[in-house]
């Protein structure tokens, strides 16, 4: 007699799970996972950014404007653009002229040269605010002479933009290297060759190659920048009206019990984010092949 | 424009890419500089142009001294492998940026700018391409467009570093054809690199054979072909095969038996006999002093069938060609004598 059982039935159907890719979870593991994601997300970002706006109009959305006519907080307000309108700009050019040495040439010391527009990432925020300090503070070698030239550097606007260089200066050199180095010579090269200057070949061929890039890095900057605490704190002594940006405004006003007011500065920054989000994702969605390689932040 | 390269020599961190090499480029001429990777041509090439500059010797273009100069300064057009288009410019502005790019003085307005870029699409039979982006084109047309480009400056010489190298076969026969023609209808003196000798016998008048830094022959597709002056041109140029041999008494011997080949005057003990598969001519077994060997494989090879021979219990074998349809197999015993040959000595 036959005993089909052991016959081996090479169509026998296979249920899809076991088909699936070897790469894919089974979909209960995936819920889970996502669950995961999306409730350790729901409570550590989500959640303090609706706080930031509930807490601001709690008492009101005239409580909240009115928290932007105090003339100091719009001094902050005002000090934190001007800070980051010189900061952005001087990392722009920094970023773009590190990222072409490091990309474009070879040269002794250019991975030291890398791991130095690093260091900023690397060490804390205050540290890099103490060191300006040492540098320049009162205790310096340096403070006699500035003080013969009256020039102010802690304490004042110029060692807050000073701090927020610092911090800031990795973003647009860390996005355009590796494009920069992905993108190799030859289009240069190819310029050269036919007969374009240095500067022709930089405005017509480089700098189109890198421009999506390059405002990614900028929007990055910006938005730290404009949001750092911890250098700024250190150079800024706290000046009230004189040398106070955004983030250091919310500190001094929530210290100051004045919740409504450090809410609705907070809001700023908070909606700063939200747009730089928003770019971001546009960039990213638009030109994620001409930001770096396929790397996405 | 006469290129001369005089005992140029270029390191790359000490590592030298090029050993002193000279050579004269006749003006109007279409030269192939051809080796395997690493034998210095695009480095050559890169020189040439003034993308890289040498570590010792001159380059001339004419009597004029170019080796200082930059690369705008001597006016040439390079055509790159991957082609270096410019992706955020149209094909029309790619074809133009040379002329576009002149300093005032020299800079044709632009209305004669576009005109003479059109003028161009069409020798590259790319008319009516002209508002394209590189994406939008095919391997073949973005090649076109390269060369449109660089023509567009009135190079004084024409360089091309693996034109066809990125292409498919058929797209690369078409173009290859199709660059004799612009070359010959232009005059340019042209150097391309290419690591394809089927393409540099073709398309040359001249070539220059590369290996390790150093220029091995130079000459016309026959010449190089016909008479390699070494072992690593004759292999490296069409098919080959080789075998071990010993010199004596104005004959070539293998195992102890002179094989009915005399040999060239100079020659003497060891060396090594070089020729080509398919131009052999069989001989009957016992019938004079011939290579004999037995079938250990065959392979159909287009019109022919290809075999390859132990010959005296040599472990190397020999190929040789066989028409299709001759009877041979496994173990079949054949002889042969090479009708053209080469014998260099040993090492």
């Amino acid at each position: 007699m036959f005993e089909p059982e052991v016959v081996y039935d090479s169509r026998r159907v296979i249920p899809p799970a076991d088909h699936a890719r070897p790469t894919t979870e089974r979909p209960w593991v995936r819920r889970l996972l996502i669950a995961i994601a999306i409730a350790f997300m729901a409570l550590v970002l989500v959640l303090p950014l609706v706080l930031v706006f509930t807490e601001a109009f709690r008492k009101g959305a005239d409580a909240y404007f009115a928290s932007f006519s105090d003339r100091q907080s719009q001094q902050a307000i005002y000090l934190t653009l001007l800070v980051a309108a010189i900061a952005v700009p001087l990392n722009l050019v920094f970023g773009v002229a590190a990222a072409w040495c490091v990309a474009k040439y070879e040269f002794w010391g250019k991975s030291f040269l890398t791991t130095l527009i690093d260091l900023p990432f690397s060490v804390s925020p205050v540290v890099s605010g103490m060191v300006y300090v040492l540098l320049f503070g009162a205790q310096s070698a340096l403070h006699p002479l500035l003080k013969a030239y009256n020039i102010e550097i802690i304490f004042a606007v110029p060692g807050i933009v000073l701090a927020t260089i610092f911090v800031t200066f990795p973003f647009i050199a860390r996005e355009l290297i590796p494009l920069m180095q992905d993108q190799g010579n030859t289009d240069e090269e190819a310029a050269l060759s036919l007969g374009a200057t240095g500067w022709q070949t930089f405005a017509r061929v480089t700098l189109p190659n890198i421009k999506w890039g390059l405002l990614y890095g900028v929007l990055l900057c910006n938005a730290r920048a404009m949001g750092e605490f911890g250098a700024v704190s250190v150079v800024s002594g706290h000046i009230r009206g004189k040398t106070t940006t955004m983030p250091l405004d919310i500190e001094i006003l929530y210290n100051e019990y004045n919740f409504t007011a450090a809410f609705a500065v907070a809001s700023l920054l908070a909606l700063l984010a939200l747009v730089t989000l928003v770019f971001k994702t546009i960039l990213e969605f638009r030109f994620g092949d001409e930001l770096a390689g396929t790397r996405r932040h | 424009m006469d290129i001369r390269v005089d005992t140029v020599r270029k390191e790359f961190s000490h590592y030298p890419a090029l050993n002193d090499v000279s050579l004269d480029i006749r003006s109007g001429e279409l030269i192939a500089l051809l080796g395997p990777s690493g034998s210095g041509k695009t480095t050559l090439l890169r020189l040439i142009a003034g993308l890289e500059m040498p570590t010792a010797g001159r380059i001339y273009f004419g009597d004029e001294d170019a080796s200082s100069k930059t690369v705008q300064e001597r006016n040439v057009g390079f055509v790159f492998q991957a082609y270096a288009l410019f992706r955020n410019m149209t094909v029309l502005d790619n074809i133009s940026f040379g002329l576009s790019v002149r300093p005032r003085a020299t800079r044709p307005p632009k209305a004669e700018i576009r005109r003479r870029a059109l003028e161009l699409l069409d020798l590259v039979q790319l008319t009516g391409l002209e508002k394209r982006y590189p994406q939008q084109l095919s391997g073949g047309q973005r090649q076109r467009v390269a060369l449109a480009r660089a023509l567009a400056i009135e190079p004084r010489v024409l360089l091309l570093d693996e034109p066809f190298g990125a292409l498919d076969a058929q797209v690369r026969k078409e173009l290859r054809k199709w660059l004799r023609e612009i070359h010959d209808r232009t005059g340019h003196t042209t150097v391309f690199v290419t690591h394809d000798q089927e393409e540099a016998l073709e398309l040359a008048d001249r070539l220059v054979v590369m290996s390790q830094g150093k220029i091995e022959q130079v000459g016309t597709p026959d010449e190089v072909y016909d008479k390699p002056n070494g072992p690593f041109v004759f292999s490296f140029i069409g098919e080959s095969s080789s075998m071990p041999v010993t010199v004596e008494n104005h004959e070539i011997w293998v195992g102890g038996r002179a094989i009915g080949l005399p040999a060239p005057h100079d020659a003497i003990g060891e060396a090594v006999l070089f020729f080509r598969p398919h131009d052999v001519e069989l001989v009957e077994d016992g019938s004079g002093a011939a290579l004999a060997g037995v079938v250990a494989a065959s392979r159909r090879v287009g019109g022919t069938r290809r075999v390859e021979l132990e010959v005296g219990g040599n472990p190397n074998r020999v190929e040789i060609d066989l028409p299709f349809d001759h009877p041979a197999g496994e173990k079949t015993r054949i002889a042969f004598r090479p009708k053209r040959w080469r014998v260099y000595p040993k090492g």
